[in-house]
């Protein structure tokens, strides 16, 4: 219970953070349907399916990049990850704090660019929809990992793209997956062993990747 | 409550810490004191945990919750007011009573009527005084400043001073300083680098 209330705390400060600051949603709500608009008319006149979720799921990854890239700049500045690591509170708990609010701006930035889609392109499946959704979780928990270790370095804007696309890329074959074929629940499984996976990695290793 | 034997740290070539001993007695107020980059932030970090020594054994018989650390930065979040601030460090750090502890704290670091403020819009002094609040605020019994007189101005200064002579003896303390004749009154021994 306590667990769950530093959890609480944590995200809720980076909620605050967003609402002054306004830096992160807004560019990721931009940024994912200047994206969608760009491959709106990149893809040529009755380009197939197959190729039109593809797009969608690279704007996906490219949105929750940008997000994540951000998540560690408010602990960063003025070495407020030292007050953190330092209280008493479980180390992961500062994880999980993060993972939530990062899942929230990237399901927010969602929110408007899966209906555009549906507008640009076509109308979205339920399996696209599940996928998407099993896949923020996956993209927030090995993203905030990543960007916690990519914060601790000198070039951690180069640093953290290529930490984090290779280890995406798994999620961009289940999420594809999912959308286009005829067994949807194989793709889905895949995306959930994933979340599982590296969500007890992360867990368990963040305490490592906060002190030395 | 803090044993140090051979303390060594390197930064790639450079080497800040060399072969130091380190024995704080509990209760004790010991003041380190050197150059610039002699390594008495190093020091502090080491002993707070924050980083780990490359030669030597540390042992600090104190966990994190007795723990108040208070560094070059003031470890508060820029767009978050005093209050809001103080709030995220009294939960984690499972403070009782919390808003009257804020509240006195506020008021005694002469806080209290820019508490709805966002930190980031303090001047350094106020930042530092910040600081000094949340180091302060789960009451800990082991305190490791680094320059904690730091932007102070003579006010706040003051404050300090009577801050710690307050809490002397009570907790025991490891402070850097560049000015250690300020605290030779309450020193009970001092470590130069």
């Amino acid at each position: 219970m306590t667990y769950a209330r530093d959890v609480v705390a944590l995200a809720r400060k980076d909620l605050l953070l967003e609402l002054r600051a306004r830096e992160t949603l807004p560019a990721m709500v931009l940024f994912v349907l200047a994206t969608l608009v760009a491959f709106r008319f990149a893809l040529p006149a009755g380009g197939s399916e197959r190729a039109s979720i593809g797009l969608l799921w690279v704007a996906i990854l490219f949105t929750a990049l940008l997000g994540l890239t951000r998540a560690f700049v408010p602990e960063r500045e003025q070495r407020v990850l030292d007050g953190l690591v330092l209280s008493p509170v479980d180390r992961s708990a500062i994880w999980v704090g993060k993972v939530t609010a990062t899942l929230a701006f990237l399901v927010a930035a969602e929110l408007v660019a899966l209906p555009a889609y549906a507008l640009f392109f076509e109308r979205l499946s339920w399996e696209t929809v599940a996928a998407v959704a099993l896949a923020d979780v996956g993209i927030c928990t090995v993203g905030a990992l990543l960007a916690a270790m990519a914060a601790a370095g000198r070039a951690r804007e180069l640093l953290f793209p290529l930490l984090f696309l290779p280890l995406a890329l798994p999620i961009l074959v289940g999420g594809v997956g999912a959308a286009v074929t005829d067994t949807p629940a194989r793709y889905l499984g895949f995306l959930g062993l994933y979340d599982a996976v590296f969500a007890i990695l992360a867990w368990a290793s963040f305490e490592y990747v906060v002190t030395e | 409550m803090i044993r140090g034997r051979g303390l060594e740290r390197r930064f790639g070539a450079k080497r800040v810490l060399r072969g130091l001993d380190l024995d704080v007695a509990r209760g004790a107020f010991v003041v380190v004191t050197g150059a610039n980059g002699s390594g008495k932030t190093t020091l502090l970090r080491l002993v707070a945990g924050l980083a780990a020594p490359t030669a030597g054994e540390l042992a600090v018989d104190a966990d994190r919750a007795e723990l108040g650390y208070l560094g070059h930065e003031p470890l508060v979040y820029r767009e978050l007011t005093a209050l809001e601030n103080l709030a995220l460090y009294a939960r984690l750090y499972r403070v009782p009573e919390s808003r009257e502890r804020i509240g006195m704290l506020l008021e005694r670091f002469g806080l209290w009527d820019v508490r709805n403020e966002r930190s980031g819009t303090y001047s350094r002094g106020m930042l530092q005084r910040l600081a000094l609040c949340r180091a302060l605020l789960h009451d800990p019994t082991l305190l490791l400043l680094d320059e904690p007189f730091s932007g102070l101005d003579a006010e706040g200064a003051e404050l300090l001073d009577r801050e710690l002579l307050e809490r002397r003896g009570h907790a025991t303390f490891l402070v850097a300083t560049h000015d250690p004749v300020r605290l030779s009154p309450l020193a009970t021994g001092a470590v130069p680098l």
